[in-house]
């Protein structure tokens, strides 16, 4: 019997539970980093995106494929995906109580994160390449 | 996951209408009630308080109620001056202390509830007996392994004055039973009462023990479910703000990293 739902345990063995895990604080203060970078990153990614939609495809190409603008949208990315992970993860554990769901959708988050990261760093750097 | 309905036997219904007493100055008060003895749900009651003939306060009105209308009422109060935190409930959509919260600071009838998402003893008693074991578990006593002086621990000025606004904390729960983090998780989250309690023995200059209270606090549940909601601040009675001990003890966190 779960621990937290046992009434024989005392209100103190419940409360020190598995004991403290001695870590979040990495993940406190990547997201803050992360949460700094993207408001720089997304200002250079809103900047790109407002230039794209007055060219062609060409110029849009040749746009992405700039080094400059290339590593801006590539730094976004990554910033954004772990960003999004880091988030997520923290929704995940608020709201699902349930253990094995829990650990399903905290490396379903996780497998998300990294796919959407690296497609949109693969499309990039395709533009960058071909450019 | 998260409770968006009540469990079904814990859902209100309409309960009695008490007798309005004769008066020109009388207030509409609307009590939760739940007797454990029984089958049924919790139900609102009215009841009605003539206001000449009753003190100022919440805690003057539901106490003469008791006394004149319905004796089964219950509820807890002891100091009726806001030092001893029994009669911490939900008064008008917010958790506050019955005895230092004036009638006259509420328009129309007046809502009151048990503190929120407890386990209901009775009526407006809560069962806080997890809360009061998280306060112990942060072990809110000076720690020290130096022999004590032959007289007191001896502390400048400037750092009593860090204890000022947290020290003050009467455990009455009103802020950690209205931080939603601690209603969805708190069972391993130990709410803003007992970090506050945590943070105050942090910055005793006295304490020899920072890096073991800090290392039983770094967890991703006990500490870093606040999400800095401040409902805790908010609501606290005493004027305290537990959002920002929590965020003091995070940048400890951090400090001790780099």
């Amino acid at each position: 019997m779960a621990k937290s739902t046992n009434p024989f345990v005392t209100p103190t063995a419940r409360v020190r539970g598995l004991g403290a895990a001695k870590s979040g604080t990495g993940h406190f203060w990547l997201s803050r980093v992360t949460a700094l970078s993207n408001a720089i990153l997304t200002v250079a990614f809103v900047i790109i995106v407002l230039k794209l939609i007055k060219t062609d495809y060409a110029g849009a190409i040749k746009l992405i494929g700039h080094p400059v603008a290339a590593i801006l949208m590539l730094l976004f990315t990554l910033s954004a995906a772990v960003h999004m992970r880091l988030g997520m993860q923290v929704i995940i554990e608020d709201y699902i109580h349930s253990e094995g769901k829990k650990v399903v959708l905290l490396a379903l988050n996780t497998f998300f994160a990294i796919a959407v990261g690296v497609a949109a760093a693969y499309s990039i750097l395709k533009i960058g390449f071909a450019a | 996951m998260a409770e968006f309905n009540l469990p079904k036997n814990s859902r209100l219904t309409e309960g009695k209408t008490w007798p309005k007493p004769a008066g020109s100055n009388i207030r509409e008060f609307k009590i939760y009630r739940w007797d454990p003895d029984g089958e049924s749900n919790p139900r609102m009651d009215t009841y009605f308080v003539d206001c000449d003939d009753c003190g100022p306060m919440i805690l003057d009105a539901i106490l003469w109620i008791k006394n004149k209308v319905d004796p089964t009422l219950t509820f807890r109060r002891s100091c009726r001056e806001g030092i001893c935190g029994s009669c911490a409930m939900n008064i008008d959509g917010l958790n506050t202390l019955a005895c230092t919260k004036g009638m006259d600071e509420i328009s129309g009838p007046i809502k009151i509830y048990p503190l929120p998402h407890m386990p209901v003893v009775k009526d407006l008693v809560p069962d806080l007996t997890r809360f009061y074991a998280q306060h112990a578990s942060i072990e809110p006593w000076l720690k020290t392994d130096t022999p004590a002086p032959e007289k007191e621990w001896r502390q400048s000025p400037a750092d009593r004055d860090k204890l000022d606004g947290l020290y003050e904390c009467i455990l009455c729960a009103c802020c950690s039973t209205s931080c939603p983090s601690y209603w969805w998780n708190g069972d391993r989250y130990l709410g803003p009462a007992a970090l506050l309690q945590a943070y105050r023995w942090l910055i005793d200059s006295r304490d020899e023990s920072t890096g073991e209270r800090l290392d039983n606090l770094e967890d991703p549940f006990r500490l870093y479910r606040c999400h800095t909601i401040m409902n805790c601040s908010n609501a606290c009675p005493k004027g305290l703000n537990p959002a920002k001990a929590i965020a003091e003890i995070k940048k400890m966190m951090v400090e001790r990293q780099y």
